[in-house]
């Protein structure tokens, strides 16, 4: 069977400027964070993000590497208001297409059905339409008491390649989240030409289930394309049950001027690097 | 204005208080509260008149009162719930106009917007599906516009055929509006006590409806007061996010 393991270089080594990608996680919970810096240190830009968008928009927004953003949010949930987005979207740095959570989710799902579309009963009336001139709708073939109903026809967000980041995995892209929730990581990975898993913990088939219910494994091999191990991979966002967000350190990342920011954290040579600046950062607090 | 009742009540407690009507005779529902003031509100709710409601621990369990997990609600199916329409939100809003239309998206052009607000979020999908109620903690022309910059949550004057759309009330610091108007428009439903109707019209941005007789927000109970102070929020934090 195939090993997928590599190194988070290998991950961005195989993506392209213009592509369509995908991140995985909800605003400032269990982000691919590892594989978003890992981004940063490549010349990969021009990109079309699609995600439920927390601190890996504000990254790449302030280094400058979307063209195109698909989402329905940026938030860092405890801090609402991403500052890096809000600047780039202020200055006008790159096209938005802003659509409802639901829309979202639907839209996901189309592309993991291979579907063109899914009707929603979400985004008629408001000027999510007027934004998105592109959408249509659809109106349902069945009669019903009150007529026939009109829905959005949501497309399909199929995307390039797909990140997400869980808490355990084995070398063939199994995945396993282990806190409350699964947030949309399986879909992304299912709507995703490829799909790349960073895991907190890598482990052996067997021990997947050893401790934890069969429920727990969100993800299946067969919509993985590679696998990295990154233990701390999300920080500073939350990856229940292994640690919770960073909170010192976000709002650091949010009151930061992103050069310095970028500077101190971001210049190192690889994800190691990274962590070694935040301990000794958090040392420097105690 | 007859307070009657010894005790003082302060502005934010009616607050509370008028958040929480917006759950009275739900059923069996789960209360979304987005913000503190609208959260006491749920769960004096519950823990009086309304105790069928279900709540969420703000992530992804549903919990009773003293936390005991009694079901899980990850977005996915939070998302359904929304659908399913066994759900009364109360979120807030940057703007809202004189139909209920609401923006939290981005305040000026969309293209290039003055300030970048959170972005639609949900709020399309739950004011075509489910009971959407509004916080605003401080009430002001600012907030209260002729015409939203982007429509996020959907108002009356667009909502023909929505056929699960309505917007209960929306609570301020000053008041509770509804929309029980011929043309659906906004209408001051009550006076927080001490708030006269001319500081309500000189807050909004457009042409509120205001009856001759306008009633205050009810008084809270004896025993919802010892609630509120004892019980949901012991710590006082409303008193910070409402001045009188």
């Amino acid at each position: 069977m195939t090993d997928k393991m590599m190194p988070p270089e290998e991950v961005v080594g195989r993506l392209r400027s213009g592509m369509t990608i995908g991140i995985g996680g909800w605003g400032s919970r269990r982000k691919p964070m590892a594989l978003v810096r890992a981004l940063l240190r490549s010349e990969v830009t021009d990109l079309t993000v699609v995600s439920y968008g927390g601190p890996d928009i504000g990254l790449l927004a302030a280094a400058g590497r979307i063209r195109e953003l698909v989402t329905a949010f940026v938030t860092l949930d405890s801090i609402p208001l991403e500052p890096h987005y809000r600047a780039a979207r202020e200055r006008g740095d790159f096209a938005l297409t802003e659509i409802d959570e639901a829309m979202f989710m639907w839209g996901l799902h189309a592309a993991a059905n291979r579907l063109p579309f899914l009707p929603v009963r979400a985004g008629i009336g408001s000027d999510v339409m007027r934004v998105n001139p592109g959408l249509r709708t659809v109106t349902s073939p069945y009669e019903e008491e009150g007529g026939r109903e009109e829905f959005v026809a949501v497309p399909a967000l199929r995307m390039d390649a797909a990140l997400v980041h869980l808490n355990r995995a084995d070398r063939l892209g199994n995945g396993q989240y282990l806190g409350p929730d699964p947030y949309f990581d399986d879909l992304f990975c299912e709507a995703a030409d490829a799909a790349y898993v960073c895991c907190e913990q890598l482990v052996e088939t067997a021990e997947l289930t050893k401790d934890a219910a069969p429920q727990t494994l969100l993800v299946s091999r067969h919509s993985v394309t590679g696998v990295v191990e990154t233990p701390n991979g999300a920080h500073f966002t939350s990856c229940a049950p292994d640690y919770d967000r960073d909170e010192a350190f976000q709002k650091l990342y949010a009151t930061t001027p992103w050069p310095e920011f970028a500077e101190r954290f971001l210049s190192g040579a690889d994800e190691h690097d990274y962590q070694l600046a935040v301990q000794a950062w958090h040392k420097e607090q105690r | 204005m007859a307070q009657g009742a010894a005790v003082s009540v302060s502005r934010s407690e009616y607050c509370v208080i008028a958040c929480a009507e917006a759950w009275r005779d739900n059923g069996e529902v789960l209360a979304s509260p987005m913000g503190l003031i609208p959260s006491f509100g749920a769960r004096l709710a519950k823990r009086t008149f309304s105790p069928d409601l279900l709540l969420t621990d703000g992530e992804a369990m549903l919990v009773g009162l003293d936390g005991t997990v009694e079901g899980w609600l990850p977005y996915r199916r939070h998302l359904t719930m929304v659908t399913g329409g066994r759900r009364h939100v109360m979120m807030g809003a940057g703007q809202i106009d004189r139909f209920g239309n609401q923006n939290i998206s981005c305040v000026g052009d969309w293209e290039r917007p003055k300030r970048q607000l959170l972005g639609v979020r949900g709020a399309p999908v739950n004011t075509l599906n489910n009971p959407v109620s509004y916080w605003v903690p401080k009430h002001s022309a600012r907030v209260f516009v002729e015409r939203v910059d982007m429509v996020c949550g959907v108002g009356y004057d667009r909502a023909a055929g929505a056929r699960y759309h309505r917007i209960p009330r929306v609570v301020s610091d000053l008041g509770v509006l509804d929309f029980a108007t011929p043309d659906r428009s906004m209408r001051l439903a009550s006076l927080h006590p001490g708030v006269t109707a001319e500081q309500v019209r000189e807050a909004t941005g457009f042409n509120l409806v205001i009856g001759d007789d306008v009633p205050y927000t009810r008084e809270p109970s004896a025993d919802e007061l010892r609630l509120i102070r004892a019980v949901i929020d012991p710590e006082g934090l409303r008193e910070r996010e409402v001045k009188a």
